[in-house]
């Protein structure tokens, strides 16, 4: 039973677990929570620009979009993050002070943006012409119609994937401790990886793997659920009724109502 | 209960609004998509109040023209006449809210309530407050007789029902032409008459309306004017009598024998 102590130990050493927790609740769980909303909701915003330019009649307007999707779904996330992350440090620097937290945060954001830009384009594509159609010829313009019918329709079919890709971001979230972070800015990955150099083993990962799920796993569910609800409808079965009732229905409302002269 | 006739036309009851349908004329009208012209030099003049059925065998181009009257494509060459003026001329937009549509698949927001999907238009184009907005809208839904279903949304309404939401909401923007392009194709057979019915009503209280139907004693009974086409020209026009009772042309004796 050599074998078993020793996975014990590499793995599952619970004082090493029980020491980090308090800094993996406090300091990392946190940090990471952070880093992932704010890329996302950056993401989402910046997304939808992406989307509704992706779809644009004006080709200078769909030209750029694709070529910034392109970028930054084609290139790794490492490379983007450290490029903007090293590369902008000064700048930021001037407008966010030492810490490479914030650009972690928009390299993330930008990484999001244009994958969430690609659900948006699907949703809103996925959408019957006929609803633009409906809307123009009711005198709306191209952009009321888009953002008053289409687009919010679009929005409500993509919801799942986009919390897939909330999913994908808070996986991505460790990457930034590349940039190097402050103590008090560790997200998860990091405060695990500080911690299994002091512990020696690989335990503290463990438990910041943990976190990860405990984060994911109930959101991959969730999705699960709202997408068969969306796909079933979440109305109860009707019994069917007879399209003779709307016939009576009609021949009791007025006959001018109607149009019908008897 | 039949359809109405257009003797019945001094019928109407005060209190039911008269509408004041403008006149539309198009001109030499030309469509393409692309390099494929669908609308060969098309002209037709319906006058102010009087309804136009259009007929004819699918590819004719019926569709095509009446999303050319407003502009949803655009025409390539001609001109279309909206009381007595250019149509190509306008914005766009402001064309469309003074020309009412109406599609086969009624093409109703789902998410939005009946009372909505009149409303919107009402309040986001004609810039009225929205509680104004919702106040005509019931209206409107009232007159097409769904009062009561005000507030259930278009998946939990019949075919019929939809279709007339769809055209309380063309009616609510106060239209001067209605366009109808095939709006009982798509319902039930039942539900059929109830939506021609508040066709032949509104054609009696004033509208112009411009019709393409497949239900050849509609165009009969409540059409001013038929109008038969075919591979994008319009073959035969004339009265009902003159086009069911006596076609001319060798294709109208032909379509007709094959619908009727």
């Amino acid at each position: 039973m050599d074998w078993f102590n020793t996975i014990i130990r590499t793995f599952f050493d619970f004082k090493a677990m029980a020491e980090v927790l308090p800094q993996l609740l406090g300091v990392g769980l946190l940090n990471t929570l952070i880093i992932s909303l704010a890329a996302t909701i950056l993401g989402v915003f910046l997304g939808m620009v992406i989307a509704v330019m992706g779809i644009s009649p004006s080709k200078w307007l769909r030209v750029p979009a694709r070529i910034y999707t392109d970028l930054f779904r084609g290139l790794p996330a490492i490379l983007t993050i450290l490029l903007i992350g090293q590369g902008f440090a000064r700048l930021s620097q001037s407008v966010f002070g030492p810490s490479p937290y914030p650009l972690g945060i928009i390299a993330l954001s930008l990484i999001a943006s244009a994958y969430i830009g690609e659900i948006f384009r699907a949703g809103i594509q996925s959408v019957d012409k006929g609803q633009g159609e409906a809307c123009r010829a009711l005198g709306m313009s191209y952009a009321k119609s888009m953002a008053l019918v289409v687009i919010p329709q679009g929005i409500r079919r993509v919801l799942p994937a986009l919390v897939n890709q909330f999913i994908a971001i808070v996986k991505d979230s460790s990457l930034v401790y590349f940039l190097g972070l402050l103590v008090s800015e560790r997200e998860l990955f990091r405060v695990g990886q500080d911690a299994a150099v002091l512990s020696g083993n690989l335990s503290p990962l463990v438990m910041a793997g943990i976190f990860y799920l405990v984060i994911t796993v109930p959101l991959t569910h969730l999705v699960n659920y709202f997408d068969n609800r969306f796909r079933t409808g979440r109305r109860k079965p009707a019994p069917p009724t007879s399209g003779l009732k709307e016939v009576n229905e009609l021949d009791a409302a007025s006959p001018l109502i109607t149009g019908s002269n008897t | 209960m039949s359809l109405a006739s257009n003797t019945s036309r001094n019928n109407t009851a005060p209190s039911i609004e008269t509408f004041h349908g403008s006149s539309l004329e198009l001109t030499n009208l030309t469509m393409a998509y692309g390099d494929i012209e669908v609308l060969r030099n098309v002209n037709l003049t319906v006058k102010p109040g009087t309804t136009t059925c259009i007929i004819g065998p699918s590819g004719s181009g019926k569709s095509t023209l009446l999303r050319g009257v407003n502009r949803l494509h655009e025409p390539k060459s001609g001109d279309v006449l909206l009381a007595g003026e250019s149509a190509l001329k306008v914005n766009p937009d402001i064309l469309r809210a003074r020309i009412g549509m109406v599609f086969q698949h009624f093409n109703l927001f789902p998410d939005h309530t009946a009372l909505e999907n009149v409303a919107l238009a009402l309040w986001s184009v004609k810039k009225m407050p929205k509680a104004e907005a919702r106040e005509h809208a019931r209206r409107c839904l009232a007159e097409v007789g769904l009062a009561e279903r005000a507030d259930h949304r278009p998946r939990d309404l019949s075919g019929g029902q939809q279709q007339r939401v769809a055209i309380a909401r063309a009616l609510a923007m106060e239209p001067e032409v209605m366009l109808f392009d095939e709006a009982t194709s798509a319902l039930d057979p039942e539900l059929v008459k109830g939506v021609l019915n508040l066709m032949a009503g509104l054609g009696r209280r004033g509208m112009t309306m411009l019709v393409v139907t497949h239900e050849m004693g509609f165009a009969r009974k409540v059409a001013d004017q038929v109008v038969f086409m075919d591979e994008g020209e319009v073959v035969e026009a004339g009265t009902p009598a003159d086009l069911f009772d006596n076609p001319k042309s060798e294709r109208l004796q032909r379509f007709l024998s094959e619908v009727l």
